[in-house]
């Protein structure tokens, strides 16, 4: 399958045209004090779900945008049919249902004062179970593996991440960029060490210095609030007892992960949707759930995972398909591994059958088939806070 | 069998695909070259950590992907551990 030109798969044609994986009707909380009330539809209509948050409420300038931009784009998301929006007050919860309207999709809001909270819940219940049974009867349809977008990012990772997980998401990253795909990586403060060799991947001059001024932006965000050298975060504990001693190291091999010869075709702000197709740079958190939750906010529909030491992050709306080359934790944490690639390092698989075994795990995965992490219930939605709110 | 595997020619640690024992010869390949390379292990080096090609004095950089991942703050014997306690970031 992954040896095709152009291999298909089965999924959902959106009413903008793009292509989602998912079916998935969301109930979205505008701010923190709303998320009850959708946890209480989710628990009236079954097949719908709660994405609650931390946030919502007082923030303003670029952290409010980022907030907004994460919001729509998640309610946007070709994963997501259709979304019910609960906000404390009306206006801010109509924006949300604004910008995911123009995706065409159904969505409708609801506000809690002057209602209350009960009579919230009944109102967008009815609505979320309209919605959920207009969605159980969308098929899925044929349609090419290069309209499925594809982010990627690792987490946990130790030695073995660079020599044979990350090559791995490389290799397949290669074969899709080929097919036409879209795909992108990030984890800004990650490629410290490396960001020469990153620079030099971009597709052009004007690409290769975007990156540089994101990357030394946030380096200097590091430098103004750091306290000590950041050895204590920057490896983290598991990279250490993986192995991995230094940033630098963990840079070179995080960067296997846009394997050897595809360039970046362009830098996305933190949530910024893509305007074609190619290889994106996204300025994001290294951070595996606030990396995830932007890349889904841009309308990234499944994500690549390598990990050394076993992160077993997820996400409510993009599927997380995980995959280690650590024979140790392929073994010890089975349930959450997609994909165990740790033959590469008995020398029993070449880098490219593993790149085609990893593209087949996500045709597989587009096609329906669950992975482990929405399997064992993980959907980790965490935003990207810029400073404090007012 | 392989117990330790090389990035690149350039590279003077290596990384164990097993649990390496102390005085252990162990058996390493350069992916990029596939070249053989044996080296006697003066201590354990567990799976995924760096092991010693050549011996380091302080300050050398510790060469992986062909780059330079940091210094070396105290002296390295070839076969000998390589992580925090003698290699350390340039950077922060």
């Amino acid at each position: 399958m992954a040896k095709a030109k152009n291999p298909k798969v089965f999924a959902y044609r959106r009413e903008n045209g793009r292509v989602g994986i998912r079916n998935h009707v969301v109930i979205l909380p505008l701010d923190d004090l709303s998320n009850s009330a959708c946890e209480k539809v989710a628990y009236n209509v079954k097949g719908c779900k709660a994405i609650p948050h931390a946030y919502g409420r007082l923030q303003f300038g670029k952290d409010l945008e980022l907030f907004f931009r994460t919001m729509i784009g998640t309610g946007a998301n070709p994963n997501v049919a259709a979304v019910v929006v609960i906000g404390i007050e009306p206006d801010w919860t109509h924006r949300i249902v604004e910008g995911i309207a123009k995706t065409g999709k159904p969505v409708a809001g609801f506000s809690i004062e002057r209602y209350g909270e009960f009579k919230t819940v009944e109102m967008a219940s009815w609505k979320a179970k309209e919605y959920v049974q207009w969605a159980s009867e969308l098929r899925r349809e044929p349609v090419d593996l290069k309209e499925v977008w594809v982010s990627v990012k690792c987490g946990e990772s130790d030695t073995t991440s660079g020599l044979a997980s990350n090559p791995t998401v490389g290799n397949a990253l290669e074969k899709l960029v080929a097919m036409g795909g879209t795909c992108s990586f990030g984890e800004t403060s990650e490629i410290t060490g490396a960001e020469m060799v990153c620079k030099e991947r971009a597709a052009n001059r004007k690409v290769g210095e975007q990156f540089m001024a994101t990357f030394n932006a946030y380096q200097k965000m590091i430098d103004d609030n750091k306290t000590d050298d950041l050895s204590g975060s920057q490896p983290t504990k598991g990279n250490i007892r993986g192995g991995l001693t230094t940033i630098e190291e963990k840079a070179f091999g995080n960067l296997q992960k846009i394997g050897k010869k595809i360039s970046y075709v362009g830098v996305l702000d933190k949530a910024e949707a893509p305007c074609d197709r190619g290889l994106w740079f996204m300025d994001t958190s290294s951070a595996a759930a606030e990396a995830v939750t932007l890349w889904a906010a841009a309308g990234f529909v499944a994500h690549f995972f390598p990990t050394g030491q076993g992160n077993i992050i997820g996400n409510p709306i993009e599927p997380v398909i995980k995959l280690t080359a650590n024979p140790l934790t392929a073994k010890t944490m089975s349930e959450h591994i997609d994909y165990d690639c740790s033959a590469i390092l008995s020398g029993e698989m070449t880098l490219d059958q593993s790149g085609d075994n990893l593209i087949e795990v996500l045709v597989r995965t587009c096609n329906g088939r669950l992975t482990a992490q929405e399997v064992l219930g993980h959907e980790e939605f965490v935003l990207t806070k810029l400073y404090e709110s007012a | 069998m392989i117990q330790f595997l090389i990035h690149e020619e350039a590279d003077n640690v290596g990384v164990a695909t097993v649990d390496i024992k102390k005085g252990e010869k162990a058996a390493g390949l350069y992916m990029d070259s596939q070249k053989k390379v044996e080296i006697k292990a003066l201590q354990e080096i567990p799976l995924g950590h760096k092991l010693a090609l050549i011996s380091l004095k302080k300050d050398d950089s510790v060469i992986k992907y062909g780059h330079d991942i940091g210094r070396v703050v105290a002296d390295i014997k070839t076969g000998e551990h390589v992580h925090i306690h003698n290699l350390k970031t340039r950077r922060w």
